[in-house]
């Protein structure tokens, strides 16, 4: 694994995982990394054979399932140095169930972004502007199986124009829990309630988190109430605003890249979570 | 009766709420001011664990132990193999002239049992234990011993595995027990008795729980609440839905071990967590409660497996995994998906879905599905 000295200033080939729900719903989110590795002057990369981490079905129960998932995992990422996954759950699920499930596939290594950019890139400030008042969800896994600690905020905190506002009860969870969110939906959505509640004190425009998933059950929720505040991933907001890429004129693709996300940043887009593409 | 269900009008009492909120709030408080002050608390819930292991991996040996310490002090000890048993004997222990008070655990309350508060004319009482200390058959309860000290009849309650080998052990279990539970540097009381009374000792399911090499680590409890007190979930239903058993994570990880997982309660309960993790972040004896939740998600699913006819969810879990073994499959799985479901966008977001995923939509948006998916971005991209 490359260390930070290492990965600073040099190029780095990153196999990105993008995720089974990122591939399918929120393509955005891979996109925004992509886009963001490609302007720190990184080469990212990207398997076509990878599907899913096997975390729905390991935490669900169904053990065989996740377990054969897991193996195909690692037989699509053991022989890359560097993965990242916009998904601390994802991440934690390699790191922690993994060795569970078969001491062969442990000490396999995905990082989630902020960890990515903080511990191995070296950077916090990416060059990236959003101007909106923005509160941080850190989520459970991010907090408790990573402990991505303050990795994320110091990155928002570099944001040009990006307003902080701390959540209150931040460490509380959302109330997402997968399968939690269906099989006990009632109060799944009694816990995003209150969090709901926090962050409206905040005064927030924007919730970020590291997770699409539990993204997807507040975004989901402040979109039903018709609140106004938008769930957005963290990798939106890294990518946002950037110049052209470090030691590259800029390409139509990325041009039209960041033109994507400033008109998902800006105000007066009434669908949470819209697609960008 | 399932957990979801049973959840309902928990949630819909707004005043609860309120005071369980407001509950959690000055517990978490206390314990994390309890807990922070202590430079050493993570070695001494290291040691506390190891305790609580190697107890229960001796515990034949040591229950022997304290059955010879208790009759040598003049004491009896009395085996329950389930809560009629146990009930069956107490009654049996205690005069059948005097209502007999009561000091409660948590063994009392599984037992359902019920007594009057101890006083001055106490000629009996059913005291829960706290720990047993096995070398010198020593009760040990935290509070200020209430009923210990009657003439009349002292009839002890214990589940099998509140047990604690020697006294050096002990003082580190009450560390933790009072700074993870009441929030409190020691416990204001801790009243200890040894010899002279009945003891009954109560398995009612312990040794399946024991039987199970990895469920087994929810015994090393020591009956703190602090999981519960942390909860999210527990924090909005309260202790009911998790019905007759313990409340909260660990009743979680409990009941369904002790009542089994084909019945609606144990199946219902190790999915009654979002698997936050705070329980296992402030447990004393650190027992893994999500790793345990999953675990028995397990023996829950496999159980439905050996059933004749699948489930829908089990045949969904099935299809998915299915797709997502191959990536051309899932690609088109995807794609047949996200064609279906964008037929039910409605101004920019989905409202209402059908089946299994009805849950979701009950309260949440779902965003459309977008026209192309990362891979099929990339592909282009070329």
């Amino acid at each position: 694994m490359l260390t930070a000295s290492e990965g600073r200033g040099a190029h780095v080939r990153i196999a990105v995982f993008v995720t089974c729900l990122g591939d399918a719903l929120f393509p955005s989110t891979g996109r925004a990394i992509v886009r963001l590795l490609e302007h720190l002057g990184h080469e990212v990369t990207f398997e076509a054979a990878q599907t899913c981490c096997g975390q729905l079905h390991w935490t669900t129960g169904y053990h065989q399932e996740a377990t054969a998932l897991a193996h195909r995992f690692a037989g699509i990422f053991r022989d890359h140095e560097v993965v990242v996954t916009p998904s601390a759950s994802c991440a934690a699920m390699v790191r922690t169930a993994y060795p569970r499930m078969d001491p062969g596939l442990a000490g396999l290594r995905v990082h989630e972004l902020s960890e990515l950019l903080v511990d191995v890139l070296g950077v916090t400030d990416v060059g990236a502007s959003y101007p909106h008042r923005v509160t941080y969800q850190p989520t459970c896994h991010s907090l408790r199986a990573l402990g991505l600690g303050d990795r994320p905020l110091r990155l928002l905190r570099a944001v040009r124009g990006l307003e902080l506002a701390e959540l209150p009860g931040a460490a509380e969870c959302c109330g997402f829990g997968g399968a939690f969110a269906v099989k006990n939906a009632d109060t799944s959505v009694a816990i995003v309630a209150d969090k709901i509640a926090r962050i409206h004190e905040t005064g927030a425009d924007v919730v970020c988190a590291t997770d699409d998933a539990c993204l997807t059950h507040v975004g989901g929720a402040l979109s039903r109430l018709r609140s106004g505040v938008r769930a957005v991933h963290l990798a939106e907001i890294l990518a946002s605003g950037l110049g052209p890429p470090e030691g590259a004129g800029i390409t139509a693709d990325t041009a039209a890249a960041a033109d994507g996300a400033a008109g998902r940043a800006g105000a007066g887009e009434g669908t949470p979570r819209p697609d960008a593409s | 009766m399932r957990f979801s269900d049973a959840a309902r009008p928990e949630l819909a009492d707004p005043r609860e709420r309120r005071t369980r909120r407001q509950a959690a709030e000055d517990a978490r408080a206390r314990q994390a001011a309890a807990t922070g002050e202590l430079p050493d608390w993570e070695p001494l819930r290291e040691s506390g664990a190891a305790i609580r292991e190697r107890t229960l991996r001796e515990l034949g040996t040591h229950l022997e132990t304290l059955e010879t310490a208790v009759a040598e002090e003049g004491g009896r000890v009395h085996w329950a193999r389930d809560a009629n048993e146990a009930r069956r004997i107490i009654t049996g222990l205690l005069p059948a002239d005097a209502d007999a008070a009561l000091v409660r655990s948590d063994v009392t309350d599984e037992l359902g049992l019920e007594g009057a508060e101890p006083g001055p004319h106490t000629k009996a009482a059913v005291v829960g234990a706290g720990f047993l200390v096995a070398e010198t058959g020593t009760l040990v309860v935290t509070g200020r011993g209430e009923g210990l000290s009657i003439p009349g009849t002292l009839v002890v309650v214990a589940g099998i595995e509140d047990i604690v080998p020697d006294w050096t052990d002990l003082e580190v279990l009450l560390q933790l027990l009072a700074r993870a539970g009441a929030g409190l540097p020691l416990h204001p009381a801790v009243a200890t008795r040894t010899g002279e009374f009945e003891l009954v000792l109560v398995d009612n399911g312990r040794t399946k729980v024991l039987a199970d090499p990895v469920g087994r680590e929810a015994l090393r409890c020591v009956h703190c609440s602090a999981c519960s007190d942390v909860c999210p979930v527990f924090e909005r239903t309260g202790p009911r839905p998790y019905g007759p058993g313990r409340a909260g994570p660990i009743g979680a990880v409990l009941t369904p071990q002790v009542r089994g997982v084909e019945v609606s309660l144990g199946a219902s309960l190790p999915f009654a967590s979002t698997l936050c993790g705070a329980c296992a972040d402030v447990c004393p004896v650190k027992i893994d409660i999500p790793g345990l939740l999953v675990h028995l998600r397990g023996r829950v699913v496999d159980a439905r497996r050996r059933r004749p006819v699948p489930n829908p969810e089990l045949l969904l879990m099935r299809g998915l995994a299915w797709s997502m073994g191959d990536e051309r499959r899932y690609e088109q799985t995807v794609v047949r998906r996200a064609r279906w479901a964008r037929l039910l966008v409605r101004d920019g977001r989905i409202r209402r879905l059908p089946g299994l995923l009805g849950k979701w939509t009950d309260a949440r948006d779902l965003p459309a599905p977008p026209r192309r998916s990362f891979r099929a971005w990339w592909r282009r991209r070329g």
